[in-house]
């Protein structure tokens, strides 16, 4: 699992083995032929974009082409036991919603996004006037997917105000783990793992 | 008794063979064809089912046309459905004119059925296949896939024989048949009926056939079969070996000449009768209607993967039927794989040049671990 990218990596260890699991916004199916090669996973996703599809079900993983904004309603209650947006939830349309529907069909949910805190991404915004182009954020403005911008900070008031209980949170520094104190300001990446 | 495998193979058996009509049908005569070589555990079988003018020649050419097999690019020696690892099977529908029991078979009074053979269902052409397969010893199938009408079977083979399939890929096909694909079947069979050659179905006792009508059911159909994008890049209005119209009603466009050769040389191969029947038997499919009006109901109890893959320029059956389907199966709790394939030839697209289609084929088929 080495090759995983830092937030994946921490998922991947973090999931118990043999559990079920949906990976909503696979990509390649990194993640998920990670966990079902190293844990027996019983690992599903869900991409949007169609080349990466064919390439995820072309490795033998079960992946359908669909829309976190609009698909996630067909799947019964509880029917996984992680339910798994990576870097996914700055994209959606209703990120809430999204995240409502992921702890309906998973008794757990990750959660993982970059921080539009962070202090690169502030001092950008402050110095430079213009929205930021990081490296974890790297595309302009106009044709960047990421239509929600969150922070840490903001994402900790919406699950609060949800009443969703965290589980577990690492906030990552390039690919080093960072403390909880001053994530807001001094992580570049955050992990969640939620429940109701 | 001869060798049940290999190419060119016809079984008749005892039956009965209940039909969803009420009726029963015996003996079931099967006309089939196997490739490559079953193990001795019997694991390795894969059912191909095919469309509604397809027949039992996959991979091997055709016994009236002398043409290649329908889907030589996908089965075969080192291609994704690979002979060289699975038993291939396919067998001529039940209601259909390649050899297996159908309105051209001889009935109980010595003459040829016609209209007096019993309209069957896919679940009928199934459970046909299903007895085929207990001929050959096979008790579960690795794989069954099928596009379009075959994609209907491999749904209904999921459904009702639960423990006999390991996977299922579902190609351009949909679970239901809609208002709009029964009209267009309709359009084909009132076509038929027309030619006063059909004769109420009893026109192989005097040789003459409802050619013309059949040709017309087959050029309106064809339509659907491809893209409006596809039509205007193949044909345009480019005139057909002409430099003006002739202000007559000859072919004059390209896209004419073709639609009169496409309908014509159908009929060399294709029984009008059987037209009829196997139209009725897609019209009359309804997976979630058998299985108390929820689709996903129909998969409770099926172990199955299943692999559900749409054309964007089908709108025969479009991918919001994939969609369906893949929503009962994620209600079911069902493996599934979907992708939307981008294509500009139409539903058509499953027979033709897609390497995208031959990677998900052959990934979904190793992941069952053969």
């Amino acid at each position: 699992m080495s090759a995983l990218r830092p937030d994946l990596a921490i998922i991947a260890r973090e999931v118990a083995p043999a559990s079920r699991i949906l990976d909503v916004g696979c990509g390649d199916g990194a993640l998920m032929a990670a966990l079902r090669d190293g844990k027996q996973v019983d690992a599903r996703g869900m991409e949007l974009d169609r080349a990466n599809v064919t390439e995820c079900v072309a490795r033998g993983l079960s992946v359908i082409q669909g829309n976190a904004d609009t698909d996630l309603a067909d799947y019964p209650d509880a029917a996984f036991d992680y339910a798994i947006l990576s870097q996914t939830l700055q994209t959606t349309m209703r990120p809430d919603l999204v995240l409502e529907q992921l702890l309906r069909i998973g008794k757990h949910a990750f959660v993982s996004f970059p921080n539009f805190a962070h202090w690169r991404v502030r001092l950008s915004l402050l110095w430079g006037g213009r929205m930021p182009v990081t490296r974890l954020l790297p595309v302009a403005w106009y044709e960047t997917p990421n239509i929600h911008h969150v922070t840490i900070d903001d994402f900790r008031a919406l699950v609060k105000e949800r009443g969703i209980r965290v589980d577990g949170a690492w906030f990552l520094s390039g690919d080093r783990l960072t403390s909880d104190a001053a994530a807001n300001f001094r992580a570049e990446h955050a992990v969640f793992l939620l429940s109701r | 008794m001869s060798d049940p495998f290999g190419l060119n193979r016809h079984i008749i058996l005892p039956g009965p063979l209940k039909l969803d009509g009420g009726t029963a049908l015996a003996p079931v005569e099967i006309a089939y064809e196997t490739y490559g070589t079953l193990n001795a555990e019997a694991s390795n079988a894969i059912l191909i089912c095919h469309a509604l003018t397809g027949d039992q020649h996959v991979a091997s050419n055709h016994s009236i046309t002398g043409k290649p097999g329908w889907w030589t690019r996908m089965v075969g020696p080192g291609k994704p459905v690979d002979t060289d690892r699975f038993c291939v099977i396919s067998s001529n529908v039940i209601g259909g004119c390649m050899g297996s029991s159908g309105p051209q078979s001889v009935g109980p009074d010595g003459r040829p059925y016609g209209m007096d053979f019993p309209v069957i269902t896919i679940s009928d052409m199934v459970r046909a296949q299903a007895m085929l397969l207990d001929h050959l010893g096979i008790a579960q199938l690795y794989s069954v896939i099928g596009g379009s009408m075959g994609g209907m079977q491999a749904l209904s083979w999921a459904a009702n024989f639960p423990a006999r399939v390991a996977s299922a890929i579902v190609i351009a096909s949909t679970a239901r048949h809609s208002a709009q694909n029964i009209a267009f079947h309709e359009v084909g069979r009132q076509a038929i009926m027309a030619d006063p050659n059909w004769r109420e179905g009893r026109y192989l006792e005097d040789g003459k056939s409802p050619d013309a009508g059949l040709a017309v059911a087959r050029m309106a159909a064809h339509i659907t079969y491809l893209s409006e994008q596809g039509l205007t890049e193949k044909f345009g209005r480019r005139l057909q070996n002409r430099d003006v119209k002739t202000f007559g009603f000859d072919a004059d466009f390209q896209v004419e000449s073709y639609l009169r050769h496409q309908g014509l040389s159908f009929t060399d191969r294709f029984d009008a009768n059987s037209y009829l029947y196997i139209t009725r038997a897609t019209d009359y499919f309804d997976l979630a209607e058998e299985h108390g009006g929820h689709l996903a109901n129909a998969f409770k109890g099926c172990n199955a993967r299943f692999c559900v893959i749409s054309f964007d320029s089908d709108w025969l059956y479009p991918t919001s039927e994939s969609r369906n389907i893949v929503h009962a199966l994620n209600a079911s709790g069902a493996p599934v794989s979907f992708v939307e394939l981008s294509s500009p030839f139409g539903h058509d697209s499953f027979f033709l040049e897609l390497p995208a289609l031959d990677r998900v084929i052959d990934g979904f088929l190793k992941a069952g671990g053969l």
